[in-house]
C-alpha cells in the first residue's frame, strides 16, 4: 500500500523565486484498489508520483511505501514499484526482451526465474513476435507493451502510472487501460495520474483531485458526486479547482 | 549485489555502444584508420611529391656573368638546370613560379677572384618554396665547389697543404642506444597521442550515456529502477573507460603498423617516420605497461569529468557545444609537453596531463624516475578520483538530471 504523509517537493526558480509543486500532501492507497490523481497541467501530479517512485525526493513529509520510507529506504521502495509513464522511454539500441531481461537484473532476479518471468509475460502480453526486434523499430503499442513488460518483470506489488494513455492513439490506449484493470484485479496497489475525466470514471475507486500542488478533494466518485451535487465529473472538477485556478493564474 | 549491478549496467552500455555507429566510427574506426591514413597515405603523397619536385628541371636565370666564361660555363653543365637568359622583371618571374631562382655573378668576378679580391655571388629564391629551394641548394653546392677548387688551387701554388685551413676535426658521437635516439625524437608524441586519444575515445560515449540518455528519455526510466545512483553512475563510468582506453590502445597499435609498412615501403631509410616506425615497433612490452598504467588516471579524470560536464546538457547537441572546449584544454598542456626544454619539475609534476606527458617522453626512452612516478601517478589519481566523486554527487542532484 501507499501511504502519503504530508508530501512536499519546492523548486527554486530564479525569476519566480520558491515554487511549491507539491504542498503538503496526504492521502493513502489500498492494495487491490486505483487511487486516481487528477488534475491540470502543472497540478503537481507528476511530481507527487516521481516521489513516490522516489525519482525525486520530497522537500518536507514523506510516503510509506510497502512498508518502506521513501527518504530511508529508496532502492527497497523502487524494488517493489513498478513505474511507468511517457515519459519513461525504452533504450532504442536494445530488443524487446534485452530491455525487459535488464530491468529484471537490476530488480535481483536470477537468470533461471528470469527466463520464466519474461517467458510468461511476452506471452501474456502476445510479445513473441516482436521480442527480438529493436525497440527503436518498435511500433508505439510495441513500444507500450515493452514498457509494461519492463515494469511487471518483478512482479511488484504496487504500480505507479503517471498519465500512461497521454498522446497514445484510442488501441494503444485501451491496451494500457486495460493492464491498469489487471494489476488491481491481482491485488496490487495502483496509483495513477491522469487530466482525462472518462478514464477516472471508468477506473478509479479513489479519486484525487490536485491543483497548485494541494490535494482539494478526495473520496469515491459517488462521494464526489454527493459532496458537490454534480453528476458529471467535470463539472465536480471545474467546481473544486476554478477558486485555486484563477488565484493560480493571477499569481 | 552492488558490483553485481555495476556489471549489469556495464555490459547492458556495452551492447549499446557495439550497436551504435557513431560509438563504434569514434572508438574503433577513426583510431585504426587515422594513422595509416595520415602516415602511409599522405607519408606516400609527401614522398611522390618531394621525388617530382627533384626530379623537375628548374630555370634558373644568370645574371651577368659575361666575363665569367668558365663559371656560366660550369653552371651551364650543370645536371638537371636550365640556364635561362636575363629579363628585368626576374623577380616577378620567381614569384609567379616562371623560374625558379637567379644567380648573380658580380662584374669581374673571374679576374677578380684570381687577383684574390673577395667578391659577393647572390643567388636569389622563393623562400618556403620547394622547387626553388633545390633549385638554389644546386646552384649553392656548384659556387661553394668552385670556392674549394679555387682554393685548394692556391694553396697548392704556395706549397701549402690542405691542413692550413683545417688543422683538426670535429666529429661528434652519439652514445645512446638507438632506442633512446629514436625515444626522445618521438617519445614526446606517443604521450601526447595516448592522452589526446583517451579524450577523443571518451568523448562520445560520455555524452551518449548521460546527455543522450536525457534526450531519449530513459533516464526517467533507469530512475525508477532499484539500482542506486552510485552503482549507475560507476557502470556507465567504466564503459566511458574502456572506450577512452580502447581508443588509445587500437591507435598505438595502428600507429606501430603504419610506421612498420611505412617503413618497410621507404626502404629502410633514415627517412624519419622509418625511425620512428623501428623506435614504436621497439617499445617494449615493460614501456607499453608503464605508459598505459600511466594513462589510466587520466582516461579516468577525462571519462569522469566529461560524463559530470555532460550531464549538465539536456541533449546531446548541447553536450557537444559543451565538451569541444575541453579539447583545446587537453591539447595545449599536452603540446606544451613536446617543446623542447620542458622537462620534469616537482611543480610540473602536480599540474595534470602536462605531467603525465612529460612523463611518458621520459618512460619511452627507458628513463624511470620514481620519486616524478609516484607524485604524478598518486597526484593523477586524486584529481580522477576528486572527477569521479563529483560525477557520482551530481548524478545524485535532482536539478541536474531533471534541469528544465
Amino acid at each position: 500500500m501507499i501511504e502519503a504523509r504530508g508530501l512536499s517537493k519546492h523548486f527554486q526558480d530564479k525569476k519566480r523565486g520558491e515554487i511549491r509543486a507539491v504542498d503538503n500532501i496526504s492521502f493513502n492507497c489500498q492494495p487491490g484498489k486505483i487511487y486516481g490523481l487528477l488534475g491540470a497541467n502543472g497540478a503537481g501530479k507528476t511530481t507527487t508520483l516521481r516521489m513516490l517512485a522516489t525519482i525525486l525526493e520530497p522537500t518536507d513529509g514523506t510516503a510509506i511505501v510497502c512498508g518502506y520510507d521513501v527518504v530511508d529506504h529508496p532502492e527497497k521502495v523502487r524494488a517493489n514499484v513498478g513505474f511507468l509513464s511517457t515519459a519513461t522511454a525504452l533504450y532504442p539500441r536494445l530488443t524487446s526482451q534485452e530491455m525487459v531481461e535488464y530491468f529484471g537484473r537490476l530488480n535481483g532476479l536470477d537468470e533461471a526465474t528470469l527466463k520464466k518471468r519474461v517467458d510468461d509475460i511476452f506471452n501474456r502480453l502476445d510479445m513473441n513476435g516482436f521480442r527480438d526486434r529493436r525497440c527503436d523499430k518498435l511500433s508505439t503499442g510495441m513500444k507500450q507493451k515493452t514498457s509494461i513488460a519492463r515494469t511487471l518483470v518483478h512482479d511488484p506489488p504496487v504500480m505507479i502510472f503517471d498519465e500512461p494513455t497521454g498522446g497514445l492513439d484510442v488501441m494503444t490506449a485501451r491496451t494500457i487501460t486495460a493492464f491498469i484493470r489487471e494489476c488491481r484485479d491481482s491485488g496490487k496497489t495502483v496509483i495513477f495520474s491522469t487530466h482525462i475525466m472518462s478514464e477516472v470514471e471508468r477506473l478509479c475507486d479513489t479519486i484525487g483531485i490536485i491543483q497548485n500542488g494541494k490535494l482539494l478533494a478526495e473520496g469515491t466518485l459517488a462521494q464526489l458526486r454527493d459532496k458537490y451535487s454534480e453528476r458529471d465529473l467535470e463539472e465536480i472538477f471545474v467546481k473544486i479547482v476554478t477558486p485555486h485556478y484563477v488565484i493560480a493564474e493571477a499569481n | 549485489m552492488s558490483i553485481r549491478n555495476v556489471g549489469i549496467v556495464y555490459r547492458k552500455e556495452l551492447t549499446e555502444a557495439l550497436r551504435d555507429r557513431r560509438t563504434l566510427i569514434s572508438t574503433i574506426l577513426v583510431p585504426l584508420l587515422l594513422f595509416p591514413v595520415l602516415s602511409v597515405g599522405f607519408g606516400s603523397i609527401a614522398v611522390a611529391l618531394v621525388g617530382k619536385a627533384k626530379e623537375e628541371t628548374p630555370k634558373v636565370m644568370l645574371r651577368g656573368g659575361q666575363d665569367s666564361p668558365a663559371v656560366v660555363e660550369g653552371l651551364k653543365k650543370l645536371d638537371r638546370i636550365e640556364i635561362v637568359p636575363e629579363t628585368s622583371n626576374w623577380k616577378d618571374e620567381i614569384i609567379n613560379k616562371e623560374i625558379r631562382a637567379a644567380v648573380e655573378i658580380p662584374a669581374g668576378f673571374q679576374t677578380d677572384v684570381a687577383r684574390q679580391k673577395s667578391e659577393i655571388v647572390n643567388i636569389y629564391n622563393y623562400e618556403g618554396e620547394l622547387k626553388s629551394e633545390f633549385a638554389a641548394d644546386k646552384i649553392e653546392k656548384y659556387m661553394k665547389d668552385y670556392r674549394d677548387k679555387v682554393v685548394n688551387e692556391r694553396l697548392a701554388a704556395k706549397g701549402l697543404p690542405e691542413t692550413v685551413l683545417k688543422p683538426f676535426e670535429v666529429k661528434r658521437e652519439n652514445v645512446a642506444p638507438p632506442e633512446k635516439v629514436s625515444g626522445a625524437a618521438f617519445g614526446g608524441i606517443i604521450g601526447y597521442m595516448v592522452i589526446l586519444l583517451c579524450m577523443t575515445g571518451a568523448m562520445y560515449p560520455a555524452m551518449d550515456l548521460t546527455a543522450g540518455e536525457k534526450e531519449r528519455g530513459t533516464i526517467e526510466t533507469i530512475l525508477s529502477s532499484p539500482i542506486s545512483r552510485m552503482h549507475l553512475v560507476l557502470g556507465k563510468f567504466f564503459l566511458v573507460l574502456t572506450a577512452a582506453l580502447g581508443t588509445a590502445a587500437l591507435s598505438v597499435l595502428s600507429m606501430g603498423v603504419s610506421f612498420s609498412v611505412l617503413s618497410h615501403y621507404t626502404g629502410q631509410t633514415a627517412d624519419g617516420r622509418a625511425a620512428a616506425a623501428g623506435f614504436i615497433l621497439k617499445l617494449g612490452p615493460k614501456t607499453v605497461i608503464s605508459v598505459f598504467l600511466m594513462a589510466l588516471p587520466v582516461a579516468v579524470l577525462f571519462s569522469a569529468t566529461l560524463m559530470t560536464i555532460a550531464l549538465f546538457a539536456k541533449t546531446y547537441k548541447e553536450a557537444q557545444s559543451y565538451l569541444t572546449p575541453m579539447t583545446f584544454v587537453v591539447i595545449i598542456p599536452a603540446i606544451a609537453a613536446m617543446l623542447p626544454g620542458v622537462e620534469l619539475t616537482p611543480k610540473l609534476a602536480l599540474i595534470p596531463i602536462l605531467n603525465v606527458s612529460l612523463l611518458c617522453k621520459e618512460l619511452v626512452t627507458g628513463t624511470y624516475h620514481w620519486n616524478f612516478i609516484a607524485i604524478i601517478f598518486s597526484s593523477t589519481c586524486v584529481y580522477a578520483a576528486a572527477a569521479l566523486f563529483l560525477a557520482i554527487k551530481m548524478f545524485q542532484r535532482e536539478s541536474v538530471l531533471f534541469r528544465s
